[in-house]
């Protein structure tokens, strides 16, 4: 089962995204300014496309998704998604009783498999729900439907009987990833979607994951913290620094080239596992500007090892530096940047 | 780094069981390390695998309904006339003076989430200057000097002022500093770090590994790291003990971890860790099954199982005891029953 054809384009269009949150006050709950969560975010996703979005924490990536699904509001911007039946349609805009039919063409893999599963419903309630929901009333139909699901993602369908506090971390990913593909979305965002897990289980979830795109033509957005993780299920990957995108590139290109200093100094800050390789860490001073008060001028300019004067007075455009490889930076053509090696 | 050749720490045949209503828990099983001055040791693994309740052992903060039923944690004393002089830890009153005196004195723990560690009524100046004259003779203002010695030697600016704020005024980043400053602040000979970074952002990560690692130099700390993250072994560590289900399955110098793995169960993990030096896109190989349920505990070897080596027959009998596969380096492990 494949979701059906949208026709040529990109699936998904962010254009401009923002999403403010105000910081209130006293009595009255005067707003006294904003929390720049995510501020002018663009990017597209083709169909069976995996981009990554990635950052450390409070960058944005997790409101950009939120955003995406409509969990949030966002504040301007636009989103652009392309249904099943080819109409391509503004996210942000939607008014909330459109927002049902649109739903079920996008699904969300949650973080944490203990608190995001039901503990008092069994395996066919959770799978089965959103089945239900969307009208599918017989339960020996929906019985068959959960049963197909769960040996998609590598359970047995007898398990359906049992709850979840009788499967393992890694046994519960895959039960939330069977109720998000339960519909036959087109868009699947996971948030972090192996960070609660073993290491010995991360494996075999991401794998997992690779495997359902290549069947089901699944595109993902996958938004992590985990350079590494990144590595092995993304085409694209965007790095998310204080609400912006300081850069967008092919995974290979972005790890073998980067071409902004923070993707540079993020790259050495992932610890190898490999005693021989106690390299040169480039370690960042200071820490993350704050997104209600970012500095002047370009935001990563306090931290930069390479920034100049015009960092500190005036803000870079994200540009592309080659094809399909964008960056914000003023000197992004000028300097040499060391990535990883394969 | 110089060492005399002799451990600071030695714990032999740790074992720390669980009582709960439904049975018993072998948390820990029989570990056996030791710990060097001015080394590092890590002890890896994943969850479930007992190397929390190990550090909580050494310091006997272990929580009803768990005891240490058997094994010797023996700590050498500090200067005194003989300077073999050992004490055991596992035999001490939990509650007891010597223990509360070596806790925070001798041994320091610093904890995964400093967010929790820290009280959100007490200044962190109070905490520390508390800690300091419960270890020390210093009055008052002496210790709170020290607090801020402390405070900036662990880079935190403005020490001065930081000081009389409380931990939730703190980010992640500088919670943690304030967390090592205040293990530190009575010079502790081992440091104990329980996932110090696991919290944390990459760069904030790469600032505090760092910083312990500088502090450590300076200091000539023995430091115990637990954590389930083997790039941060890699990086930070001279040996390394891994564990499973309560066993130490495999030890040696970090090299040979990582270049020499004899356990299998060594092997698969570092063959599925995520590499960022990976190729773009390649499946991961993967260890089957899940870890079992601690009351499923499985007969034998405890990754029989899972193990991909598994000799039938042998593996899932009897429990393996570690043999020597290189030097300074052992595996729990039926498969080098012969070596030399």
């Amino acid at each position: 089962m494949t979701p059906p054809d949208p026709g040529p384009g990109p699936l998904l269009e962010v254009k401009g995204l923002r999403k403010y949150f105000p910081i209130r006050k006293g009595v009255f709950r005067k707003v006294l300014g904003h929390v720049r969560a995510v501020d002018d975010v663009s990017f597209s996703l083709d169909r069976s496309e995996t981009l990554a979005l990635v950052g450390e924490s409070g960058c944005g990536k997790t409101t950009t998704s939120r955003c995406i699904l409509r969990a949030l509001s966002p504040t301007q911007g636009r989103i652009l998604f392309r249904t099943g039946e080819g109409a391509v349609v503004d996210v942000a805009r939607l008014p909330k009783s459109q927002l049902r039919p649109l739903r079920r063409q996008m699904q969300m893999i949650f973080q944490d498999p203990f608190s995001s599963l039901n503990p008092r419903k069994t395996l066919l309630d959770i799978v089965g729900e959103p089945l239900l929901v969307n009208g599918m009333r017989s339960r020996r139909e929906r019985a068959e439907r959960v049963a197909e699901l769960l040996r998609l993602v590598g359970l047995r369908p007898e398990y359906m009987r049992r709850f979840p506090h009788a499967f393992s971390g890694g046994q519960r990913q895959r039960i939330g990833i069977a109720r998000a593909l339960a519909l036959n979305p087109s868009l699947v965002v996971a948030d972090e979607p192996v960070s609660a897990l073993d290491v010995s289980v991360q494996a075999q979830i991401l794998n997992l994951m690779v495997d359902l795109q290549a069947q089901l033509g699944l595109t993902y957005l996958f938004v992590a913290h985990d350079l590494s993780v990144v590595k092995h299920v993304s085409d694209r990957v965007a790095v998310m620094y204080v609400g912006k995108i300081v850069e967008l590139a092919p995974t290979e290109r972005l790890f073998d080239a980067p071409r902004h200093p923070y993707t540079e100094a993020l790259l050495s800050a992932v610890p190898k596992p490999d005693p021989r390789l106690r390299a040169q860490r480039i370690v960042l001073q200071g820490e993350v500007a704050d997104p209600a008060n970012p500095p002047s001028g370009c935001y990563f300019h306090p931290r930069c090892p390479y920034a100049v004067p015009i960092c500190r007075t005036e803000r870079p455009r994200l540009e592309a530096v080659a094809p399909g490889h964008l960056v914000s930076c003023h000197r992004a053509r000028e300097l040499s940047l060391r990535g990883v090696g394969a | 780094m110089p060492t005399d050749g002799r451990p600071i720490l030695e714990v032999r045949e740790l074992r720390t069981y669980f009582f709960p209503e439904e049975g018993t828990v072998k948390a820990v099983d029989g570990a056996s390390f030791e710990v060097f001055p001015g080394r590092t040791l890590g002890i890896v693994g994943e969850s479930g695998c007992g190397k929390s309740v190990t550090a909580k052992s050494i310091l006997r903060i272990v929580e009803r309904p768990g005891r240490i039923v058997g094994g010797a944690i023996h700590l050498r004393r500090e200067g005194g006339t003989d300077p073999a002089a050992t004490i055991d830890l596992a035999t001490l009153d939990p509650a007891g003076l010597e223990i509360r005196h070596i806790r925070g004195g001798d041994i320091a723990l610093v904890f995964q989430e400093p967010m929790t560690s820290f009280s959100p009524v007490h200044s962190i100046g109070n905490q520390m200057v508390e800690m300091i004259r419960v270890h020390t003779r210093l009055d008052k203002a002496a210790a709170r000097e020290r607090a801020v010695e402390m405070l900036r030697l662990v880079g935190i600016p403005r020490p001065d002022r930081r000081i009389d704020e409380y931990a939730f005024q703190l980010s992640g980043g500088l919670r943690q500093r304030a967390m090592i400053a205040l293990a530190l602040s009575c010079h502790p000979r081992i440091l104990i770090a329980d996932e110090p970074t696991t919290a944390l952002d990459v760069t904030t990560q790469a600032q505090i590994l760092d910083l312990l690692r500088h502090l450590q130099a300076q200091e000539r700390m023995a430091v115990v790291l637990i954590t389930h993250n083997l790039g941060v072994v890699a990086e930070m560590c001279d040996e390394v003990v891994v564990m499973y289900l309560g066993r130490v399955v495999e030890r040696g110098p970090v090299d040979a971890i990582f270049h020499a793995p004899k356990h299998p169960y060594t092997r698969a993990l570092l063959r599925s860790i995520p590499s960022i030096r990976a190729s773009v896109r390649t499946k991961l190989p993967t260890i089957a099954g899940s870890i079992p349920h601690p009351y499923n505990r499985p007969p034998g070897c405890p990754f029989h199982p899972r193990c991909p080596d598994v000799i039938r027959g042998v593996c899932d009998r009897s429990e393996p005891g570690p043999r020597p596969v290189g030097p300074g380096q052992t595996a729990s492990c039926f498969l080098y029953e012969e070596s030399p």
